[in-house]
């Protein structure tokens, strides 16, 4: 009850803001209509599939929720400094409470997000098969990663710190080293070795074989994936039970 | 019944002791003040009678809960109006006000009832479905403390409720506090001490983590041999007059 009173509660608090809105929503539209555009100008004899739909839909799936973390984080963060957090502290909420209640929403979010994300590649030639369904289920798991680092960096930061790692910093990481905007082949070495190392090109990888209805061949990739969701919310958790049993919040 | 007894209550942050050893007992129904300059101990004390801070000694115990052994039994009788207005920007008067009162345990219907009763009695009506990111500061104050009496605590954490508003909000946001006299325990901290001649039945002047004077008003006066509480707090709290 008080989980779910307070997940509504953080629903409309992001969904009030027309900034998410366009991030959470209209971003990977907008890079999906530009970067399919740029596919159809690459001529066939140049056989690069780097931006053909099967590759960017997952990709852009992957990508959109990136902004989890700075949704979650923010929230978070500004709970924090405006002591709306302090007020909930000395309320009978518990650690699992707001753990469960800032993370469904985003959770409620990726769900809409990857639907029209992928909605939206089927008018850009993706075959929309009953595929569809686990990759926008395998989309909302990977977005766990993001939600947890949201958490960590707003247990920790101010908000304007959670902006720049966030909205700033994870983004291009993220987006980089996932391999949907450059071949990880094309620069190869510490580059591939790194993207390889981190959990975005796995999630991405994870959706993208299952969305190909190889479901046993996207597991090791979503095992990596998985590990470190695992740790990064451990990591929030340990963070956020600190400032409510008297760090300074 | 005394509402709070604290004993022997003290917190260290490493080496700087912000608490020093508060033995104190306030009654049922007592508006009590905790008077004090900055980093006298006020909010600390607050703090870890809300369970928002773990002693580092002693215990206090709330309407016979510790603070130590009992947080959750304390935590679902009190409430509290933090120094910055906490509020919930995006959300509506009545969301806010519904939705805390949700987190302490009632149904959505007593909820949406008790709201309506809180609007009327902070003079909120017609504001119901405006958020509170557009209130003045004035308004975020009087949402805030409709926000901790929502949940009907029988013990009330006020930490420098009228910080920063004008003359006009504040004496409105007396007139609030003074209708709970009797009824709720109060623990105020301000630095306004006309706020404590108006308000508090008694007051406890914070210097350096300890109690150093406990009296009514008057009390303090004759006990400082002066004839305002200014100059008597001034003594009280180791300056000069």
């Amino acid at each position: 009850m008080r989980i779910l009173l307070f997940a509504k509660r953080n629903t409309k608090e992001v969904l009030r803001d027309p900034i998410n809105f366009f991030f959470g929503l209209g971003f990977p539209l907008v890079l999906l209509v530009l970067l399919s555009i740029i596919n159809a100008s690459i001529p066939p004899e140049a056989n690069n599939p780097m931006f053909t739909i099967e590759n960017l839909a997952p990709g852009l799936a992957m990508f959109g929720t990136v902004f989890m973390a700075l949704f979650a984080g923010m929230l978070l963060s500004k709970d924090r400094t405006t002591s709306f957090l302090m007020r909930l502290f000395t309320s009978p909420m518990t650690p699992k409470d707001f753990i469960i209640g800032y993370t469904l929403p985003m959770l409620a979010l990726v769900l809409p997000q990857a639907t029209i994300t992928f909605l939206a590649a089927g008018i850009w030639g993706l075959e929309i098969t009953a595929n569809l369904l686990p990759a926008i289920i395998v989309t909302t798991i990977t977005s766990l990663l993001f939600i947890g680092l949201g958490l960590l960096a707003g247990s920790l930061m101010n908000d304007k710190a959670v902006g720049g790692l966030c909205g700033a910093v994870l983004t291009n990481v993220a987006g980089w080293l996932s391999g949907v905007f450059i071949p990880l082949d094309l620069i190869g070495g510490v580059f591939k070795k790194l993207a390889n190392i981190l959990p975005f090109y796995h999630s991405v990888q994870g959706i993208k074989t299952v969305l190909g209805g190889n479901i046993s061949d996207s597991l090791p990739h979503l095992l990596i994936v998985m590990a470190y969701t695992v740790a990064v919310f451990l990591l929030a958790v340990i963070a956020f039970r600190r400032k409510m049993s008297g760090g300074k919040a | 019944m005394n509402a709070i007894t604290m004993t022997n209550l003290t917190k260290k942050y490493g080496d700087f002791l912000a608490v020093d050893d508060l033995n104190l007992t306030i009654g049922q129904g007592e508006l009590f003040a905790l008077l004090g300059v900055n980093g006298a101990g006020k909010t600390t004390t607050i703090k870890m009678l809300s369970c928002l801070i773990k002693p580092t000694g002693g215990d206090a115990v709330l309407l016979g809960n510790s603070i130590n052994t009992q947080p959750q039994a304390v935590k679902k009788l009190i409430n509290i109006s933090p120094q910055e207005t906490a509020v919930a920007a995006n959300l509506s008067v009545s969301e806010n006000l519904e939705l805390t009162a949700g987190l302490y345990g009632q149904n959505k219907k007593s909820a949406r009832q008790r709201a309506e009763e809180v609007i009327n009695q902070f003079g909120l009506e017609g504001m119901q479905k405006k958020k509170a990111k557009h209130f003045s500061s004035g308004m975020q104050r009087r949402l805030s403390l409709a926000m901790a009496l929502i949940t009907d605590p029988q013990i009330l954490f006020l930490d420098e409720p009228t910080l920063g508003l004008d003359v006009l909000a504040r004496r409105e946001l007396w007139a609030s506090i003074r209708a709970l006299k009797g009824k709720v325990t109060i623990i105020l901290t301000t630095h306004y001490l006309e706020e404590i001649e108006a308000l508090s039945d008694r007051v406890g002047v914070m210097s350096k983590g300890k109690l150093t004077a406990i009296g009514t008003v008057a009390e303090l006066r004759e006990q400082t041999g002066t004839s305002k509480l200014e100059d008597a707090f001034v003594i009280l709290a180791g300056g000069r007059v």
